[in-house]
């Protein structure tokens, strides 16, 4: 751990506790899945978000609904890191940690995700548990935690529940959240403010109950706690959203001017879905869940045929099962955005858990030569205006544009600056003029391979599109040069929209330097953090994101010659350096091989398949490490 | 309607479309191949209902049969093996003023598209499905389909056909919200022009199973229901197929079949000695999925702006005015 506290202690005037000032705060809450925890989280995370805190959730979740209760797989909550900076992933070990049992608790201090010494605050009902096994586990448990070295508060959450509602498995979360509003200081009133948003749907009553069970919380830790920690604003004064990347990539659909989703119900993608289902047809599009994930992408090309782009959003599986109609777009050069939320693979892998092991893929997978674009947003806000971007890209191309989102992403959520409408976002009217006397369906520029498409409705423009190899008329190709020639054409147009890329920037030494660490997707947030850190220690290290992966800017080999050892931080599978693996069949992430490939340099991989969000701190462990031994 | 309004269109110049305006390249199929009767019964059903080439999309799958846009002058979607339906419901969905023609065979339609065959009758979304089910897998050199007959010779089923074969009309008429059944063969091109006419006129999916001759892979398949008219059971209702007297001599086993009904016609489809040929099942009321997906408003700049500013207010958190520490 790198952030070093310098804690200074002060007094509150009213209750007399000793206030620490702490520039960051991870706080985690886990229960058993159905109790809430994830609702506290993200009140709370709303509630310094409106203090003026920087802040990142992400989501811990069970890969079943109902996993059963007290294990230590179940765990199901929110991890929040708010800062007095704009924070952006979501950090190393947690400093304080609300659990509803034991279980899911040690589920996460054997994962490593609880700091040396945190506060954690535990239910303490199991202690007298009517089941002697149970007590068991418990005390057990916590004489254990007590001797690594954690403060253990126990706490009779239940209990005091109980007093105000006859079910506190409803309900306990909101006592945590008036607990969590004591010990960072929170503004009660905001706090109650967010219960009635967030209950806005249910009655009057239970609104009431949960901001009685908040004050009770708020009131017995004031009471009862002595622990007490500031994060300072973090000077944002402009209002901010707070949206995870999943809707925020609804949100991007909607503002493209995109009509038609087609989707097929996949984890971690769906919920983007959900957003959409919910609010899509209020500005005239439809949500088309499909019978599988083939028909799901045949939908969305043949809605883009007759008129916008339509885009199809999925997961790794889906992606693969998607690929041939991939190709499709491809040749008969249909726009189409794809986007893939990412999930631990191969086969049906960790379906909640983040990867980033689809770019070979979705560069590659289909049969023959089939170029498309393929982007990804490093950030919940670039989630949003990425799938705006991706849309016009795939109508101003005619191909496919996969953006790669992760499941770090899909469930994280951030802060950015509110946007604000742009007309210029938005697609255009489709066009049903007569086409011009001999344009034909696929006149290729000679230069850029660009061609107006001709949508349904339009005179003059029949034609028949196909997979099949054809000429600029659109008829198949008995000639041997025709698939040559059209193969060219689409690649152009690839070419043709790499030059339209900015070189992307280096953070730290542009002139070149010891290390530079490579980064695509939602690592972007740790690697910065990590490569700051160690600069502060001044060390000669760098990082370079990117966010175009397919094409890539002009600049980057350039960049990548000036550094003595350049190294792609990914989560994806690389074989690790040891004596078994060779320079002969060492495999690398995903990234490394496509530089390595085009640039001729020696790209090294650190990475790994964790299913975890990668840490800034262990990214910084290994750059330190490597400076250790040369 | 992505963006524009169908009243908002000028009208055209009315100009008389002929046969020649529907035809565009020779046809590739094998001399003798029935998909020809099938396209000429296309052809004359555009001209006889004036469509406006540019308003007719053929979509298609993989196989003989789904070259079949590519010998229209309208518009045309030849896709991937088995994709054919939701191609085509894409188009749909935001196009009622397209006329959506979808041209499959056995392989497509019955064996590596099943999934979608289901859930498009099931879906009931407006466009005329023609079924070319030659019985086999003809582009591919003759190998057994599902609908191949149990002992039929393929390459890969040499020894004859192991299992009996998917009756696809059963299928299609169990589907909820089936809303339009036809079979017929394409050496009847009076009933098939007939049948395409009426399917073209439903407003939903219309599944016309065609019976079709592969000249060059099975030339005598169909041979006994051609020399035995008996063999085939004419199914005759006002409200579906009538036969003419040269029809009416020919075929002489008539049955006088009501196509709103549809436990008879699923008694029928069962039918293992006989091959119904006609309107099996009609009922123009099922809701088509279009319909109930119709979006209530036109997306406009306006409404976007209007509703994603209240989708950003909805998320928003206006940070406080920071506290004095």
């Amino acid at each position: 751990m790198s952030v070093n506290v310098t804690d200074s202690a002060r007094e509150t005037t009213g209750t007399g506790k000793h206030i620490v000032d702490v520039p960051e705060h991870i706080v985690e809450i886990v229960s058993d899945s159905g109790e809430g925890a994830q609702k506290a989280a993200q009140s709370f995370g709303a509630i310094c978000a409106k203090m003026g805190n920087g802040i990142w959730t992400v989501e811990i979740i069970p890969a079943e609904i109902q996993p059963p209760p007290r294990s230590i797989a179940g765990a199901s909550g929110n991890r929040i890191r708010i800062g007095s900076f704009s924070v952006t992933n979501a950090g190393d070990q947690a400093d304080l940690v609300v659990a509803f049992n034991e279980q899911v608790l040690l589920g996460r201090v054997q994962s490593g995700n609880l700091k040396p010494g945190a506060i954690i605050l535990l239910e303490s009902m199991w202690r007298d548990h009517h089941d002697p096994e149970v007590v068991r586990l418990y005390t057990q448990t916590v004489a254990q935690l007590e001797e690594d070295g954690y403060q253990v508060k126990e706490i009779p959450m239940e209990t005091e529940c109980l007093k105000i509602v006859e079910n506190p498995r409803k309900g306990k979360n909101m006592f945590v959240l008036g607990m969590l509003c004591s010990i960072y200081q929170r503004d009660l009133q905001l706090a109650r403010d967010q219960i009635e948003f967030t209950f806005q749907k249910k009655s009057q009553k239970v609104i009431e109950a949960n901001i009685q069970l908040l004050e009770a919380g708020y009131n017995w830790a004031e009471a009862n706690l002595d622990v007490c920690f500031n994060v300072p604003s973090a000077h944002i004064d402009e209002p901010q959203i707070v949206v995870n990347g999943n809707i925020a990539i609804g949100l991007g659909v909607m503002a493209s001017g995109m009509e038609v989703c087609a989707m097929y119900p996949i984890t971690p993608a769906t919920s983007a879905s959900h957003y959409l289902s919910d609010v899509f047809e209020n500005v005239g599009g439809v949500v088309h869940q499909a019978e599988d994930e083939i028909a799901a992408c045949a939908f969305a090309i043949g809605a883009s045929y007759a008129g916008k782009c339509a885009v199809t959003i999925t997961s790794g599986p889906g992606k693969a099962l998607k690929t041939e109609l991939i190709g499709l777009a491809v040749m008969a050069e249909i726009p189409l955005v794809l986007v893939d939320v990412q999930r631990g693979g191969p086969s049906t892998g960790l379906p909640t858990k983040v990867e980033q092991g689809d770019l070979l893929s979705v560069i590659f997978g289909e049969p023959g030569d089939a170029p498309k674009i393929v982007m990804a947003p490093a950030t919940i806000e670039d989630c949003f205006y990425s799938i705006i971007t991706a849309r016009k890209i795939a109508e101003t191309f005619r191909m496919p544009v996969i953006v790669l989102s992760d499941a770090n992403l899909a469930t994280g959520q951030q802060l950015f600056p509110r946007p604000k409408f742009n007309e210029d976002w938005v697609a255009p009217p489709i066009d049903q003029s007569p086409v011009p006397e001999g344009k034909k369906p696929y006149d290729w520029d000679p230069v850029t391979g660009l061609s107006e498409r001709f949508i349904p409705g339009r005179p003059n423009g029949m034609h028949t599109v196909t997979g099949l190899a054809h000429d600029q008329n659109s008829k198949v190709a008995y000639d041997n040069w025709i698939n040559q020639a059209g193969c060219e054409a689409r690649s152009r147009k690839l070419a043709a929209f790499q030059k339209t890329l900015k070189t992307p920037q280096v953070m730290g030494d542009p002139e070149g330097g010891d290390l530079l660490i490579l980064g695509w997707g939602s690592t972007k947030g740790a690697i910065e953090e990590a490569v700051m850190r160690v600069r502060k220690d001044g060390l000669s290290v760098s990082s370079l994101h990117l966010k175009f992966l397919q094409p890539m800017a002009s600049g980057i080999g350039d960049i990548l010659r000036k550094f003595k050892q350049t190294i792609c931080v990914e989560i994806n599978y690389s074989d690790p350096k040891d004596d078994f693996f060779t320079a002969d069949n060492r495999r690398y992430s995903n990234l490394a091989w496509l530089l390595r490939a085009r640039y001729l340099v020696d790209v090294d991989s650190w990475s790994n398949v964790y299913g975890q969000p990668m840490k800034p701190g262990d990214i910084e462990q290994m750059i330190r490490e490597r400076f250790a031994t040369p | 309607m992505f963006g524009f309004q169908l009243d908002s269109i000028p009208e055209l110049d009315h100009e008389y479309y002929r046969m020649e305006d529907y035809q565009s390249n020779i046809p590739r199929w094998c001399p003798g191949c029935g998909d020809s009767a099938i396209l000429t019964a296309v052809q004359k059903l555009c001209r006889d209902e004036q469509l406006p080439p540019e308003k007719t999309v053929f979509v298609s799958g993989i196989g003989c049969s789904s070259r079949f846009p590519h010998y229209m002058k309208t518009y045309g979607f030849h896709g991937l093996h088995g994709r054919a339906f939701p191609i085509a419901q894409g188009i749909r969905i935001r196009r009622p003023d397209l006329h959506i023609f979808v041209n499959t065979g056995d392989g497509d339609c019955f064996s590596i598209g099943t999934a979608h065959w289901i859930h498009a009758v099931r879906m009931n979304m407006r466009m005329v499905v023609m079924v070319h089910d030659n019985n086999l897998y003809g582009l591919t050199k003759l190998q057994s389909s599902p609908t191949t007959p149990e002992g039929f010779k393929t390459n890969t089923t040499p020894r004859g056909a192991y299992m009996r074969a998917l009756n696809p009309l059963t299928v299609t008429l169990g589907i909820t919200n089936v809303s339009f059944v036809a079979q017929v063969a394409e050496w009847m091109p009076s009933l098939l022009a007939q049948l395409i006419e009426k399917a073209y006129h439903h407003p939903g999916f219309a599944f016309i199973r065609i019976l079709q001759r592969c000249p060059a892979f099975a030339p005598t398949h169909f041979d006994p229901m051609i020399t035995n008219p008996d063999r085939m059971e004419m199914l005759v209702h006002e409200n579906g197929m009538v036969l003419d007297d040269t029809m009416a001599r020919i075929y002489k086993r008539q049955i006088e079949h009501d196509p709103s009904n549809i436990h008879r016609a699923r008694e029928l489809a069962e039918d293992r000695e006989h091959v119904p040929i006609g309107l099996l099942y009609h009922n123009p009321q099922v809701r088509q999925y279009c319909e109930l997906r119709r979006p209530k408003h036109v997306m406009t700049i306006d409404r976007l702006r209007e509703n994603l500013e209240a989708e950003f207010d909805k998320f928003s958190v206006v940070p406080q005015a920071e506290k004095v520490a």
